[in-house]
């Protein structure tokens, strides 16, 4: 299927996740999104970044919660839980606070602000898992596509990067030094950015010797009016978007930014002209990726519907406590999310396990040693 | 279909080399749709020469091309590397640095996308590509989780979808076991039978490669002149030959075999000759001979004995070689048993000669297992698993000391996770690694400045183990890390890599080189149990006999030697014990001569053309023909005309 439906969908999900801060809906959409991707992802390596965006997603929600407790919170409550001693500030730090009351309201707003937050990065970590980022890119257009491969290759290097310092690291151990510690990781610094470049020049040295790059011929007036054309463009998206999000002149901002829009999409399909290659098997977008991104728009747009309907429910608030409710209607539109746990296309059958290829690598649980 | 007008090429000179020409006065041309073995010791420019057939030399890797090459009438000169990309396809050493995409189907299809062909062809053609390297049960694979033989067959795979008329390939066959390498020679084979394709190629594992050559492009050494012709005629003249090759040498036949079914026709009458000579002591005679050659010095020194099958090593002959590690080693905490050694080096090599004979005497057969080898390394039941994958499953193993193990086994059976289990590099989930003999240390709990005094690994990629922008500042690192007293290690390094001066960068090195520097470093501490993850990965024929020389030097000394490797020609000359790993459990181990010779996928070549005796290596025929010969008198005499 089509790798953007998969992020149509999850940006519905986020759109839907940054309309409301009732803890309720937002969990029911991480369970909604938690499901889908648990229902439909495969067993490749990317597929593996929805366990770190979860612990991301909770992190954020922990920093949010310390902040609150420590620096206090801009909500005024009543209901103090425990009164920390205050560090007095001088005067130019006014309306900084370290220390002081903790109240139940303060703690409960950023719980509400920190999962809205967490929600909007589990649903991207959704779209991530379930959805190659190489084959995104492959759907640019012609003309993006140099720099579209550049993207990808970069991609690839941070992982490579890693292993290649668990590699040096287990070597320093065996060298009979410690591979602990941030002396041992800035010692084997150098040799690891020394095998990246090699390993740079020897990716670019056979993307060359597979063709990467040819271009056809083209004649010098369509390359000056594609430069023309994506510059204007650009140049009319900047202007139009500054006059729409500015206060005044809005009237000209529509149009201007329409008008960009048009040139760059013209400039960008002349500049294809320059690219001759072709693609392999297109992503098709077909009735299941309709039905896939229709689900994440559809969520989007009920909550944006109920913001106005709902707005209690969608927003309980922090003072005074009340009990978040679980409203009906943009609960039962939450859940049109599911649908693509029952259309999208089955993933393939876990592939055998793969052999343990690099030697070094190392267990997870790495030897406890006893300090020198 | 590839022509060659009067090439060579000139790299800048650097701070630390002069500016030679890598390849030079090189004038032929590579017929169309033959496969072209291009063989050669270590650094005549034999990459380079590859390189400049696909234009990345010297488009890509700068240097100075004199001449022209032209491939399908394309003129690298002015064609880049992408402008000939549709008729030459190339894969390098590492197919890892190979690949774009992330996928088995994308890769197979990068190429043609990026020629432009239409999307009907491209899909045939993937199909048609996924079929012939039998990738089909691949296809969606992310490429990070195949194993090395399916990255192999993957890298050719993807440079073979745009049908280009010539393939080149920089050793293919290097990082595979012997199974996997079949499989992709078998694919090369059928692409130049089946659609006419050119294959030029360079290759170390001769014995692997040569009988499925039709011409041989010889760089017998760097400035000399390439020659190209029949690949029997060609193997007479160079200097590296697999041991098929040195086994016709070694009995006249002409021509001489390449494979080893050629061989096994004319093998009759040397089989039966051979079947007069002690079978059984055949290993430990022919081991003494070449092991032991201090009797040489009562002999005159014109003797026409040892290696003839591999060029000498320019250190000089393996005994002075022994000596010298012997005197670095010297201080070692462990006392010879049979030494009585005073204090000046001649002595020692005097207690060395009687070490040797008093062993071949007591226990002709059993080599390594003397009365005092003590058990350096104890496994029992180790499971190690990670994530879902177990790499070894209950593997129970011990070493003693002076016993040399060569660890065997597909791409990805658990060879060098077990290694890494003995350095502590992975912590067991299950039963015991202890290692230091009575100490019974637990590597992975151990520190490693404690346990480099007990175990040294060797990695496989030996750079990894070298830091120091040059050799002297590595081996004073190497002092410092072991407590060893300052020049321990430069002095191993003179041992082993003579000639070597102290301000070389270790990137400078040769592949063997580095090798053995990577050795000494290890070697600094002095730990009783060494131990070499696929040491032969890219070294030609020379650097191996060298590294071979060394290793038994060290098991003379009673260190115990442990290698992973799937070089069978090289378990068979050097290991006393052969242990075959599979799906992470232990499936064979024993001696080496009736573990290798009881499976076609690990015996020698020499062990095919002789079977059912059970002889391994040319040494050991030499050896066994020379017995013959002098118990029946001198009727042969022809092998010292080889020399």
């Amino acid at each position: 299927m089509h790798p953007g439906a998969w992020w149509l969908w999850a940006l519905g999900l986020a759109a839907a996740a940054s309309r409301t801060t009732n803890p309720l809906l937002l969990m029911l959409l991480c369970a909604v999104a938690g499901h889908v991707v648990a229902a439909r992802r495969t067993d490749a390596p990317w597929a593996r970044s929805y366990g770190a965006f979860l612990k991301l997603g909770l992190a954020v929600l922990v920093i949010r919660l310390v902040f609150a407790f420590f620096l206090g919170s801009p909500i005024p409550g009543s209901l103090v839980l425990v009164t920390l001693p205050e560090v007095p500030l001088p005067d130019w730090a006014q309306g900084v606070r370290i220390g002081g009351r903790v109240t139940a309201e303060g703690l409960v707003f950023a719980l509400y602000d920190g999962l809205r937050l967490a929600t909007l990065l589990i649903c991207v970590g959704a779209a991530n898992a379930l959805a190659n980022p190489a084959r995104l890119l492959k759907s640019l257009p012609g003309a993006l596509y140099e720099t579209g491969v550049a993207a990808v290759v970069a991609m690839t290097f941070a992982p490579n990067l890693v292993a290649d310092v668990q590699r040096l690291r287990a070597a320093r151990r065996l060298r009979g030094r410690n591979d602990k510690g941030i002396r041992a990781l800035l010692q084997v610094g150098l040799p690891v950015l020394e095998g990246a470049l090699e390993r740079s020049v020897a990716l670019a040295a056979a993307m060359d010797a597979r063709g990467y790059g040819r271009s056809a011929k083209v004649p010098r007036t369509v390359r000056r009016t594609t430069t023309c054309l994506t510059l204007g463009g650009l140049l009319g998206v900047c202007a139009g978007s500054y006059a729409l999000l500015a206060s005044q002149g809005a009237a000209y901002g529509l149009p201007l930014l329409l008008g960009g829009v048009a040139l760059a999409v013209a400039g960008l399909r002349l500049g294809g002209r320059r690219s001759i290659r072709t693609r392999y098997r297109p992503e098709r977008w077909g009735a299941r990726a309709w039905l896939v991104s229709g689900a994440g728009v559809a969520v989007g747009a009920v909550m944006v519907a109920a913001g106005g309907a709902f707005p209690d429910a969608l927003h309980p608030p922090a003072v005074p406590l009340t009990t978040p409710i679980l409203p009906l209607w943009p609960s039962a539109g939450l859940l049109m999310g599911l649908l693509p746990a029952f259309v999208a296309p089955l993933p393939d059958p876990p592939s055998p396990p793969s052999p343990p290829s690099t030697p070094s690598s190392r267990s997870p649980s790495a030897p406890e040693e006893p300090a020198p | 279909m590839i022509r060659f007008e009067q090439v060579s090429v000139r790299y800048e000179a650097t701070a630390t080399a002069a500016a030679v020409p890598a390849v030079q006065g090189v004038d032929l041309e590579i017929p169309e749709g033959e496969l072209c073995l291009l063989v050669g010791p270590s650094g005549v420019g034999k990459s380079t020469l590859l390189g400049t057939v696909s234009g990345l030399v010297p488009h890509f890797t700068g240097g100075t091309l004199h001449g022209r090459v032209t491939v399908a009438g394309r003129d690298t000169r002015t064609h880049k590397p992408r402008e000939v990309a549709d008729v030459v396809g190339t894969v390098g050493q590492d197919p890892l640095a190979h690949f774009v995409t992330d996928t088995v189907e994308d890769e197979l299809a990068y190429g043609m996308e990026s020629l432009g062909l239409p999307p009907g062809t491209m899909r045939r053609r993937v199909e048609e590509t996924l079929d012939l390297l039998g990738l089909n049960e691949l296809r969606d694979r992310p490429i990070a989780t195949l194993s090395g033989g399916q990255q192999q067959r993957v890298a050719i795979g993807s440079v073979l979808t745009p049908h280009p008329q010539v393939l080149v390939l920089d050793e293919p066959t290097s990082a595979l076991d012997p199974a996997a390498a079949e499989e992709v020679l078998a694919v090369l084979q059928r692409l130049v039978h089946d659609l006419g394709t050119t294959v030029l190629m360079a290759e170390h594992r001769l014995e692997r490669v040569v009988q499925y050559a039709d011409q041989v492009l010889l760089l017998p050494e760097p400035g000399a002149a390439a020659q190209l012709g029949d690949p029997a005629e060609l193997m007479a003249l160079s200097p590296v030959r697999p041991p098929v090759v040195a086994l016709g040498r070694l009995a006249g036949w002409s021509p001489l075999p390449l494979s080893v079914r050629d061989a096994r026709r004319r093998a009759g009458p040397l089989r039966e000759e051979l079947a007069e000579a002690p079978d059984a002591d055949s290993a430990a005679a022919a081991r003494t001979h070449t092991e032991a050659p201090e009797d040489r010095h009562d002999r005159p020194p014109q003797s026409p004995a040892t290696d003839a099958d591999a060029p000498r090593p320019a250190a000089g002959s393996p005994s002075r070689l022994r000596s010298r590690l012997r005197a670095a080693l010297l201080p070692a905490p462990r006392r010879d048993p049979h030494g009585k050694r005073e204090s000046a080096q001649s002595a020692q090599s005097a207690s060395w000669i009687r070490t040797g004979n008093e062993r071949t005497e007591k226990h002709p057969e059993k080599g390594p297992r003397r009365p005092h080898a003590r058990s350096l390394a104890h496994i029992s039941g180790l499971t190690l698993s990670r994530g879902a994958v177990t790499a070894l499953h209950e593997v129970d193993f011990t070493l003693r000391s002076g016993e040399t193990v060569a660890l065997m086994g597909r791409n990805g059976a658990g060879k060098s996770t077990l290694l890494g289990a003995l350095v502590g590099l992975h912590t067991p989930t299950a039963g015991s690694v202890t290692v230091g003999g009575d100490d019974r240390l637990t590597p992975s709990r151990t520190r490693p400045g404690q346990l480099l005094r007990h175990v040294g690994l060797v990695p496989q990629e030996p750079r990894d183990l070298l830091y120091a922008d040059t050799v002297a500042a590595e081996c004073a690192a190497a002092d410092a890390d072991a407590d060893a007293e300052e020049g321990t290690c430069r002095d191993l390094v003179a041992a082993l890599l003579p000639g070597v001066s102290d301000g070389t960068h270790p990137r400078d090195l040769s592949e063997g080189q580095r090798l053995a520097l990577a050795l000494a470093v290890v070697l600094t501490s002095r730990p009783p149990l060494v131990l070499l993850d696929e040491p032969t990965r890219g070294l030609d024929y020379a650097a191996k006999s060298r590294l071979v020389s060394i290793l038994r030097a060290l098991a003379d000394q009673r260190h115990a030697v442990v290698l992973a490797t799937h070089d069978v020609e090289l378990a068979a000359e050097l290991a006393h014990r052969v242990v075959i790993l599979a799906q992470g459990e232990i499936v064979a181990d024993g001696p080496t001569a009736q573990v290798v010779t009881s499976s076609p996928a690990f015996a020698p070549q020499v062990a095919k053309v002789l079977a059912p005796g059970r002889w391994l290596t040319v040494p050991q025929v030499r050896a066994g023909l020379r017995a013959v010969r002098e118990r029946g008198g001198p009727t042969g005499g022809d092998e010292g005309a080889q020399e």
